[in-house]
């Protein structure tokens, strides 16, 4: 119990320790180098940075988290439908694999110049529009993949119980796809959070993380720059902790099979 | 389900045979000229090498494969109407069980696919999880039940809706020898208490001799049945751990084995393992 709870305590531990020997270690090599501010600001000042401007940051995070949030849904729910249809439709899914196929290795927010002329310059549309095509793609392939991994033993069974396919369906097909849906919306959520922050930089509203970054680096505030990614790295922790608790939950019994 | 005619036999494969087509070239013959009468409620063991065609001739009766030539009747019907009917249960050497679901809502499976209601589901899997023994685990998930227990669940499911066939490919084959044979005898009682017949897998002599009625002995290449062996060893609940040790028993292990190698210079070494 005792030996239980101390290798507990180191996992947990040792990371934390290596953190802040890293930390530790920029901060010397900034300050005993003399790096200036432009090249590589120090952790503290970055830190003194978020903490002053903590309400701006966080605004600016907000606004990128609500375009990947509301990006992430959009993208995930028409690619799980797609990934259904294509798993029932064998022909749909022929005729559609190049298109995924293309659509998967173009880098989704190069189309962010031609959204913001069709969606208006002014409007968060074009950027959860990015964030959901970004979704698309893993959540898209996972759950195909998920839909056509049926265990032969379990296929099997379902012809000896003379089941419709829309019992096997229910029955196995779905819940074995679910573990594969929700690690591609794990996926997709850091996507979403990445494509949403760096389409800002395309053009559309002065707001939000990207921008936030850009702006700053112009106005040579390094430190307030390298807290804006700060809060970019926090944004996208917690899309990906959060969807990691989801596939964790879904996949809780999966252990054996 | 039909009412069973009297000397009926539940399964009756006449002169099956089954290839399977492959890419280029004329196929693999995984059984050829199979003929086997099971009779209500006898035990049956098919047993050979691998690539004898045992579990393909099991796949036949389920209706899981069908047969080149031939015709595979169960309980007078189709193998095809007769799977249709749910007219047995079966298991495999994987237990197969859905890892999303408890115990419980695994031997509930095939009841709640053929529209049980609730009520009748519940009070049929509590008797089932009784029968195999697994009293505290009915709402345990797979993952936390050992080889052995998820084997059980297996069996009870297979049992869940009273089947006059049980076909079994290997169930035991993936437990250890302890374990296996405590199964073994439970699959005895089991049998005895349900009355349904039951074709049986495996490629263990004493398993086979154990369990059986009659033991079709196979070989491969193509598969087909070198001999049919009755084992006279007494009922289903008659055979207890006792009757391992028995000298009737390992005279029908001698005759397998015999049967299995051919003759000659086997029979010598089946006599020095006495």
């Amino acid at each position: 119990m005792r030996a239980f709870g101390s290798r507990r305590a180191v996992r947990v531990l040792a990371p934390i320790l290596f953190g802040l020997a890293v930390l530790a270690l920029w901060q010397a090599a900034v300050v005993g180098l003399k790096i200036l501010p432009f090249v590589l600001p120090s952790p503290i000042a970055i830190g003194n940075q978020f903490g002053l401007r903590a309400p701006f940051v966080l605004n600016a995070a907000l606004i990128t988290a609500l375009n990947a949030l509301l990006g992430l849904i959009i993208g995930t729910i028409t690619a799980a439908i797609g990934a259904a249809i294509a798993a029932s439709l064998r022909v749909l899914d022929e005729v559609s694999a190049p298109i995924v196929t293309a659509a998967s290795v173009i880098p989704i927010v190069s189309l962010a110049p031609a959204l913001y002329t069709m969606f208006g310059a002014d409007q968060q549309t074009a950027r959860v529009l990015i964030a959901a095509l970004a979704s698309f793609i893993p959540v898209y392939f996972n759950t195909l993949r998920g839909l056509r991994t049926v265990a032969p033993i379990h296929r099997d069974l379902m012809r000896s119980y003379a089941a419709s396919r829309g019992q096997a369906l229910r029955a196995v097909t779905l819940p074995g796809a679910l573990p594969y849906f929700f690690t591609g919306v794990r996926i997709a959520s850091s996507l979403a959070v990445i494509s949403a922050l760096i389409a800002e930089d395309f053009g559309g509203p002065i707001k939000g993380l990207g921008t936030a970054i850009t702006t700053a680096v112009s106005s040579s505030n390094y430190p307030l720059a390298w807290a804006f990614v700060l809060g970019a790295i926090i944004t996208g922790l917690v899309f990906y902790c959060a969807t990691l608790l989801l596939e964790t939950a879904a996949t809780w019994h999966r252990a054996s099979a | 389900m039909s009412p069973v005619l009297e000397g009926q036999a539940a399964v009756d494969i006449a002169g099956v045979g089954k290839v399977f087509p492959v890419r280029r070239g004329a196929g693999v013959t995984a059984l050829e000229a199979v003929s086997l009468r099971v009779a209500a409620g006898e035990f049956v063991s098919l047993i050979g090498p691998s690539g004898c065609g045992k579990s393909t001739l099991m796949r036949l009766i389920a209706d899981l494969d069908t047969p080149s030539s031939g015709a595979v009747t169960v309980f007078g019907k189709t193998a095809r109407q007769a799977r249709l009917d749910q007219d047995y249960g079966i298991a495999f050497q994987q237990a197969g069980l859905l890892p999303w679901r408890t115990v419980r809502e695994n031997i509930e499976l095939p009841l709640q696919l053929h529209g049980v209601g609730r009520a009748a589901r519940r009070a049929r899997a509590s008797e089932l999880i009784e029968l195999v023994g697994l009293g505290d685990f009915g709402d345990k998930h797979p993952e936390q039940l050992s080889g052995g227990m998820q084997q059980r669940v297996a069996i009870a499911r297979s049992l869940a809706e009273s089947p006059r066939l049980l076909l079994m490919d290997e169930p035991f084959g993936a437990l250890d020898e302890m374990t296996r044979e405590r199964m073994q005898t439970e699959l005895t009682r089991l049998r005895a208490e349900t009355g349904a017949a039951v074709v049986f897998v495996t490629h263990s002599i004493p398993e086979a001799v154990y369990l059986s009625d009659r033991v079709v002995v196979m070989s491969p290449r193509p598969g087909r049945i070198v001999q049919i062996l009755d084992m006279g060893l007494g009922a289903g609940g008659e055979r207890t751990d006792a009757l391992r040790e028995d000298a009737h028993f390992f005279e029908r292990v001698r005759d397998v084995r015999e049967a299995l190698h051919g003759d000659t210079a086997v029979s010598s070494q089946g006599k020095e393992a006495r």
